[in-house]
């Protein structure tokens, strides 16, 4: 489980973010959302440890991050998978050697084992017969599930993911939003996905935040996000005249 | 001040650089591609440059010897100690601050830019370890060898330039050669080199890990390094020369 305590980050005086708390469950996904600018990715970026809080906490399973030990934070890191908006492959390497990657600088394993391995995920991700292909050979929804392979090869407990439907057609958005969902509850891995799509909202938001000006505005459940009065979620979520109708049509059939 | 900070910076980025790999048959796999990378694919325009430099060096010492008193062997004696004190080391030097440093810089921003370096990060990998000393450790182990093949080059490309234009006979050349051959000049020649080869790793290096921005940022960066490299090189071949020669 991680637990946000009263969180602030900000850049040249500018703060971004602006004591956010909230807490994520294992097992389930949640989506930070906002609009561009709110402090999602900056949010996002503290939780991975790339950056430092200003004041506040975060931990994970009990243990503050930036009260790790140097080992304790090199076990920490393992426990994390992260998807990156634009999938962060290593050009010069082979979809194989970019899942393989991760195994080879912390596992103590043969070729073999890894390979064993890497072959798991791929499948798991549904791309067996890309072993051999480098990045730029591939599709935007292969690199994403190439990326998917990479943060979950070391059976993390911590899936975070930036924007993982971005610049994808309807139907691959769907496919990756469905894999995530399954590898989640499949391995009971912590999720937490940046997100702007709101079929993503609606499909797999176990939990959601919502972020307005770096600051914590509401949050519930994809369920719970038809219901809400909120001013600022509704003028976000329900921007669009599909999402309008679609508001409205649950709660005729709720009623 | 800026320059202060970016000093600091620099030698901050330096005590990350130089700690130990995570995973020694990962940077042994690291370490031979930037070997191949930074050493051998530079070798064909090292051989291309040192030859003709070296007969054009020729060619204009023996242009300029008018005075029928000064010994035809002394075309020899300026190529050999033109090409091993200066051309060898430095020139070759600024050329391979041209190519391998644009390559370094363009190679870590893009790869800054487009997150990968995140990765890493996320990854518990110390980036800096991971992505800048092995090309640290080649270019340092590579240049020197690179040099003396300049050097040799260099000389017989004078040869080859005598032999073709008749201006100097090989007798004469090869004696002046010969004459007051001084190993330490060699031994100068190396030491300027791997102080060199360390700033053509380092100093693009830390032009594209801290790269802010897209495409545009990191080709600036990249002219930046290469421009900052060349002057460093200046600068270090006059306070180098000042030290080791006088």
């Amino acid at each position: 489980m991680i637990i946000v305590d009263k969180l602030y980050k900000g850049f040249n005086g500018i703060q971004v973010l602006k004591g956010i708390s909230t807490t994520f469950k294992p097992g389930k996904t949640s989506l930070i959302i906002g609009q561009s600018g709110s402090g999602k990715t900056v949010f996002l970026k503290s939780l991975i440890g790339l950056h430092t809080p200003e004041s506040g906490t975060i931990s994970f399973n009990g243990g503050i991050n930036t009260e790790f030990t140097t080992e304790q934070k090199r076990q920490w890191r393992q426990e994390i998978g992260m998807v990156f908006q634009g999938s962060a492959l290593f050009d010069s390497q082979t979809v194989q050697d970019n899942v393989m990657f991760p195994l080879k600088m912390f596992k103590k394993q043969s070729e073999e084992q890894m390979l064993e391995r890497v072959n798991f995920v791929l499948k798991r991700v549904n791309l067996e017969n890309s072993n051999f292909k480098f990045p730029a050979e591939l599709s935007g929804g292969m690199q994403k599930r190439v990326a998917i392979a990479r943060a979950i090869v070391m059976n993390p407990k911590y899936l975070f993911c930036d924007e993982p439907n971005s610049g994808l057609d309807p139907n691959t958005a769907i496919l990756i939003d469905n894999l995530i969902q399954e590898i989640t509850d499949e391995y009971k891995i912590t999720t937490v996905i940046n997100t702007h799509d709101m079929n993503s909202v609606m499909q797999i938001g176990d939990k959601i935040v919502f972020l307005k000006d770096g600051v914590k505005a509401w949050e519930g459940t994809n369920k719970e996000i038809f219901k809400t009065d909120n001013e600022a979620v509704v003028k976000f979520v329900y921007s669009s005249e599909l999402f309008k109708k679609v508001r409205l049509t649950y709660l005729n059939e709720t009623k | 001040m800026a320059y202060l900070k970016h000093i600091g910076k620099y030698f901050m980025m330096l005590s990350q650089v130089f700690k130990r790999p995570q995973k020694g048959r990962v940077f042994k796999e690291a370490l031979f591609k930037e070997f191949d990378e930074l050493g051998i694919k530079s070798i064909g325009i090292v051989i291309f440059i040192s030859f003709f430099i070296g007969g054009v060096i020729a060619l204009q010492t023996a242009l300029n010897i008018e005075n029928p008193l000064i010994p035809k062997y002394l075309v020899g004696f300026a190529t050999k100690r033109s090409v091993i004190l200066e051309f060898a080391p430095t020139f070759c030097s600024i050329i391979l601050a041209g190519k391998v440093g644009s390559y370094i810089t363009s190679s870590i921003g893009s790869m800054r830019v487009s997150e990968q370096i995140d990765a890493l990060e996320v990854m518990g990998i110390n980036s800096l370890n991971y992505l800048v000393l092995p090309k640290v450790l080649a270019t340092v182990f590579f240049y020197p060898f690179l040099v003396v093949l300049a050097m040799f080059l260099g000389i017989f490309g004078g040869w080859v330039a005598g032999f073709t234009s008749s201006m100097f006979s090989e007798i004469d050349y090869t004696q002046g050669l010969q004459l007051d051959f001084n190993p330490f000049l060699v031994q100068y020649a190396i030491i300027k080199t791997l102080i060199f080869a360390f700033l053509i790793a380092t100093v693009p290096s830390y032009h594209g890990y801290y790269v802010k921005g897209g495409s545009i940022a990191v080709g600036k960066a990249s002219t930046q390094a290469v421009v900052w490299t060349i002057i460093l090189i200046v600068i270090s071949n006059y306070f180098l020369t000042q030290l080791l020669l006088t």
